[in-house]
């Protein structure tokens, strides 16, 4: 049985979840990873996903969030998301809007570089789409 | 000497005027205590942000690749000033102190012979700095339909200064704002935003800097901090700038509640002097007609 580790969710409006994880599932944007206990300083950047979080009472919490940083260091993991959502309280209406937001974006989009960012961004979200089924 | 009819229809009026003064007041206090939460809320992220910065640009700094929102444009010549306020009076000196503080940056700028431009969020920051500075003022971002800041408005004015800054519209960004320290005390301030300073933080960086691992590599991650940094910034400011004006505003309405009741006193004590007068004159008048016949 893994040990339990400080672990912080927060978004730029609030402090989301401050207690101790035994692991937590992070969707880098160079793949997913698994954060377990002494895990080494390590930082990344992070896609539109789904945050799994394994409490210390073995209950799991899921966390969509858009966009945003983690970062592993002695004191733990703190994931810095520009937009943290519970998966219960997020409805369909809310992904499906932002998806039709970054299709705006592709269409909007003036050069290749924003383009392909944008059009990355709109995958990602259709595959938390399919993740969460709605 | 004012007759009593028109004695009472002040002393209505001035009820009327305490009424609404006090609700005004009562508001804002319901509202500070929100946006007291909102601000403080907002504080973890901010600090993360800064601890996370710090690390990663300790280790681009000083290499002359580093980001230019991190290491300035080189030049020291054209100066953004993001001016917020609120879009409503009524709340003692907290907009005019903040535009007294713009105003004075933007004269000694001046003198120095640097080319100063103004971004203004809030109407009243607007128009207090409009007449001097009509040509310097870039644009007017309101904030009016806005019940509850967050952290798509400061995102969306982060991205027009940024977008500024790529066109080389500017050197330096400084932000001015209020932050709210109690109700009856709020302290205008300037922070520069552009090129980002970066909290030191000594103690820590040496030892869990040097074994960091990244993933994209650490420009990259700079690259997509920074700007983000800037948001978080401008979303601080305008959530302690909201709960600065609702102090201001609590504090204002309170003074003018108290001033009313005062004059309401006032009003009538002199009313029930002119009043007792008038009836001793009638007296007088009916004993002095009794003894003359």
């Amino acid at each position: 049985m893994a040990d339990p580790f400080p672990f912080e969710l927060v978004s730029p409006e609030r402090l989301l979840l401050s207690e101790p994880a035994l692991s937590v599932v992070v969707p880098g944007s160079e793949g997913e990873f698994e954060v377990l206990k002494n895990h080494a300083p390590f930082m990344a950047t992070i896609k539109p996903g789904v945050v799994v979080v394994t409490l210390a009472s073995g209950q799991a919490q899921r966390f969509f969030v858009r966009g945003g940083f983690a970062d592993v260091n002695a004191n733990g993991l703190t994931i810095l998301a520009e937009q943290a959502i519970p998966v219960e309280s997020l409805n369909a209406e809310d992904i499906a809007s932002q998806i039709r937001d970054a299709e705006e974006d592709v269409t909007d989009a003036r050069d290749d570089a924003s383009k392909t960012a944008a059009a990355t961004r709109l995958a990602q979200l259709k595959d938390v789409q399919a993740v969460l089924g709605h | 000497m004012p007759s009593l009819k028109e004695l009472r229809n002040r002393i209505a009026s001035v009820k009327a005027t305490q009424k609404i003064t006090k609700a005004m007041q009562m508001v804002a206090a319901a509202k500070l205590r929100r946006a007291q939460a909102a601000a403080e809320a907002a504080r973890p992220y901010a600090e993360r942000m800064g601890a996370v910065l710090a690390n990663v640009a300790a280790g681009v700094a000083g290499q002359s690749d580093a980001p230019r929102l991190l290491a300035g444009t080189g030049a020291n010549q054209t100066h953004l000033l993001i001016v917020c306020t609120a879009e409503r009076g009524l709340c003692g000196a907290f907009n005019s102190s903040i535009a007294r503080l713009a105003r004075e940056h933007t004269l000694a700028l001046q003198r120095q012979g640097k080319t100063v431009k103004i971004l203004c969020v809030g109407k009243k920051g607007y128009d207090a700095l409009r007449r001097l500075f009509q040509n310097e003022i870039i644009e007017l971002i309101e904030l009016r339909s806005v019940k509850q800041i967050g952290f798509a408005n400061a995102d969306a004015i982060a991205r027009k200064v940024l977008s500024l800054y790529a066109d080389g519209q500017f050197d330096v960004a400084t932000i001015f704002y209020s932050k709210f320290r109690s109700v009856i005390q709020q302290i205008p301030t300037a922070q520069q935003l552009i090129p980002a300073q970066v909290p030191t933080n000594d103690n820590a960086a040496p030892t869990t800097a040097a074994i960091y691992e990244y993933e994209p590599d650490e420009a990259t991650i700079l690259e997509d901090l920074l700007p983000r940094n800037i948001s978080v910034q401008i979303l601080g400011a305008l959530l302690e700038n909201v709960a600065s004006e609702m102090g201001a505003k609590m504090s204002a309405m309170d003074n003018a509640t108290r001033n009313a009741g005062e004059m309401i006193k006032k009003y009538t004590l002199r009313y029930n002097r002119t009043r007792q007068a008038m009836i001793t004159k009638e007296l007088i008048e009916i004993i002095s007609g009794a003894e003359a016949l």
